[in-house]
């Protein structure tokens, strides 16, 4: 193989690539590097698409196949665009315990979606965590990145509702 | 680096410190933070400068007592306060030296805190985990710098050996013959790989350690390397844990800055430095042929032992993979000899061990405790007793590839080979407690569930075998289910644990059999009577009928 296969041109002029284009190069475009890019990717982009995927693959030299099988073996790497706002509710077993089901219930009636599903108008997504290990507060919801602890029905639809003026 | 430079960073910085008289320091890992207590941070530090008092705020590790944070703890009265609000910041403030704000006032005399026996967290909730000189400050890298001036590679797995320490990742295999094998076996390069993949659920024990006191544990993986001739180290945390792999990250930095990663450490022959690999939320990565998959850049799925990763692990090397609770406690055996940890602890399982204590009780949080304290010791003194109003009924270790303890075993004590005899398994340690609004059939169902989306998919038994389980735990839950199905249960029970390629499908039984051991009387109420007398499942007509 030669030592100085050509990379491939970014696939856009978005300054995200350059992003993703670092964490590769700071691996060396080793093939290793193939989840760490991928978690770039997505830190970048909200969610991993078909172009992202064969671009990482061809920097990379990795069948599109394994890229492809990477991303999709992972939870957490998603295909789908995030809503505007995610509400990521914890299953874990102290949160179940504690009642993380019914929030579950809760949560879905609000947003009139299921677990993994986007709204229709693109404002929120919401999606279920194995376990964030925030037991000792449970049950614990992420909203938009932050945890909240001893979640209440109650606080869940003020949320929510927040994100979706009527 | 030498000792007396080490001496020199702990020297100023302990005189650093006692140029303010008062220290408050405030949790900031992930229970507290959790509830707000960056926003109390901050109105502390607000309220300092506001009122010129001569005192420092910092940000520390876990404080044990996650249920009543945020938890603030103000030296060098030593009061820990509880339930903390960006609001109570003036009357703390205020109260510095003289008396404490007794509203706020936490005990430090209750059993919560004084059953304990601190190695692994002897530095949590006490140092800032962002600045390697306090960790210095608290005799850390001492160990280091002994093992590499003062010890050959030999010497320390003797040391290792002799502490008894057993894997804390939950299968308890002997760290010091791990050490010797990997030692021993030929490489051109050879690997270190801590096991950050914390993926029970109800565990927090590695997060909140790589959280609280990420030094401890970098410490550790290079002694290990050392120990065992590798060059380059991996620590794979869980893309759940950000803040873990954000003060990881940065204690990788400060050890380079401060020369404890890098080449020839120490001015020693030993070259070794490493990093974080992020892992992509799935459970089988916790096993290890799977774990270094997933470094390698593919997908998680284990392949069949041996070769043992000892022999041929990552890309093929020598490879040592311990889980981080057992590599903390390395700095303390090297520190304070094998002896002294090998008297910590039962005949067979030696030292503490780090456990998660979580669900219905009312001491929620981290706590360590010597092997061989019973769980009614734990769950009662410690944890302070399910809440008012209900009744213990199981307690949950070991997630979902442990089991249901009841109540008639609690005077057991801890260590690996009594929980395996009662079903269940030490695990990483989460301790899940139970109350009778749980209904165990549907507990069972939980865990299998678990199992079941998280099997990787390589081996039949455990990809089709959890789901069929799952099917017939179902249908037990929903009242449809026939005395039949309890028996093929039982029969794919045992097909699944005797079958399966790793770990995740050999043990996804365990709740089922833990549950139908001690709890069969349920699932025959279920099947028989269409009845759950925890209320949980909507079986039948007699739905809310609580026992």
């Amino acid at each position: 193989m030669p030592l100085t296969s050509k990379k491939p041109p970014l696939p856009s002029d978005d300054k995200r690539w350059r992003i993703v284009n670092g964490t590769m190069r700071r691996h060396g475009y080793a093939r290793d590097a193939l989840i760490e890019t991928l978690h770039t990717v997505q830190e970048s982009f909200g969610f991993l698409d078909k172009p992202a995927l064969r671009f990482v693959a061809d920097s990379l030299r990795v069948p599109l196949s394994q890229a492809y099988g990477v991303a999709t073996f992972y939870h957490f790497f998603t295909m789908k665009p995030p809503g505007e706002h995610v509400c990521l509710i914890c299953m874990g077993t102290a949160c179940y315990i504690k009642g993380a089901g019914a929030l579950l219930n809760e949560a879905q009636a609000a947003l009139g979606i299921q677990a993994g599903e986007t709204t229709a108008d693109a404002k929120a997504s919401l999606m279920t965590a194995r376990c964030i290990g925030s037991c000792s507060v449970a049950p614990a919801v992420v909203f938009d990145g932050e945890t909240m602890g001893n979640v209440t029905g109650k606080n869940l639809r003020e949320k929510l509702a927040g994100w979706r003026p009527a | 680096m030498t000792f007396e430079e080490l001496e020199q960073i702990a020297t100023e910085t302990r005189e650093n410190r006692e140029k303010s008289p008062c220290e408050l320091n405030v949790c900031v890992a992930a229970g507290c933070l959790s509830l707000h207590s960056d926003a109390v941070k901050k109105s502390l530090e607000e309220e300092v400068k506001r009122t010129g008092a001569t005192c420092r705020v910092r940000g520390t590790g876990c404080m044990g007592l996650c249920s009543l944070g945020p938890l603030v703890a103000s030296e060098p009265s030593g009061q820990l306060y509880k339930s903390v609000a960006p609001a109570d910041a003036t009357e703390i403030v205020e109260n510095l030296e003289g008396v404490p704000v007794p509203r706020l006032l936490c005990s430090r005399e209750q059993p919560f805190f004084q059953r304990q026996n601190l190695i692994v967290l002897e530095n949590s909730g006490r140092i800032d985990p962002e600045k390697i000189e306090e960790y210095i400050a608290a005799d850390g890298y001492r160990a280091l710098v002994h093992a590499l001036t003062e010890m050959n590679a030999n010497e320390i797995v003797q040391e290792v050996s002799k502490s008894g320490l057993r894997g804390r990742g939950g299968a308890g295999y002997p760290t010091g013959l791990k050490w010797g094998t990997v030692a021993k076996t030929a490489g051109t390069t050879k690997y270190v790989i801590c096991n950050a993949d914390e993926g029970d659920p109800g565990a927090f024990m590695d997060r909140s350690v790589l959280e609280s006191d990420p030094h401890r544990v970098l410490e550790g993986m290079a002694i290990a390397a050392y120990a065992v001739g590798a060059t380059r180290g991996y620590i794979y945390v869980r893309a759940e844990y950000p803040l873990a792999v954000k003060r990881f990250g940065a204690a990788i930095r400060e050890a380079r800055r401060l020369g404890f990663l890098g080449s020839q450490i120490c001015n020693t022959k030993f070259n070794f430095d490493m990093e974080v690999r992020i892992g992509g939320g799935a459970f089988v990565c916790g096993e290890e042929t799977a774990l270094i998959a997933s470094i390698e850049g593919r997908r998680g799925s284990p392949r069949p032992r041996p070769p043992y990763p000892a022999q041929a692990g990552l890309w093929d090397m020598p490879t040592l993979i311990n889980n981080v609770e057992t590599f903390a406690n390395i700095p303390s055996i090297v520190r304070r000899g094998g002896d002294w940890y090998a008297s910590i602890g039962t005949r067979k399982s030696k030292g503490t061990k780090v456990f998660a204590l979580t669900g219905k009780v009312r001491n929620v949080g981290l706590i360590e405790v010597p092997m061989g304290t019973t769980l009614r010791q734990i769950i009662y003194e410690i944890g302070g007793g399910v809440p008012e109003g209900h009744k213990f009924k199981a307690l949950q270790t070991g997630g979902p590839s442990g089991g249901c303890i009841p109540e008639q075993f609690l005077d057991l004590s801890v260590d690996y080979e009594s929980l395996r005899e009662l079903g269940s398994i030490m695990g990483s340690g989460g301790m899940i407690v139970m109350d009778d609004s749980a209904c165990m059939v549907n507990v069972a169902r939980y865990f299998m569930e678990f199992c079941m989306s998280e099997s990787c998919g390589k081996c039949i038994p455990c990809r089709s075998g959890t789901a069929q389980m799952f099917e017939l735990l179902t249908r037990m839950t929903e009242g449809t289910a026939t005395a039949r199905d309890l028996e093929l249960l039982e029969e794919l029970c045992d097909m699944v644990s005797s079958t399966s390629l790793c770990g995740l499908g050999q043990s996804a039984p365990n709740p089922v059999l833990s549950t139908l051991r001690y709890f069969r009387d349920e699932y025959i109420e279920h099947i028989n009577d269409k009845r759950c007398r925890a209320g949980v499942c909507e079986c039948g007509s007699a739905v809310g009928v609580t026992a």
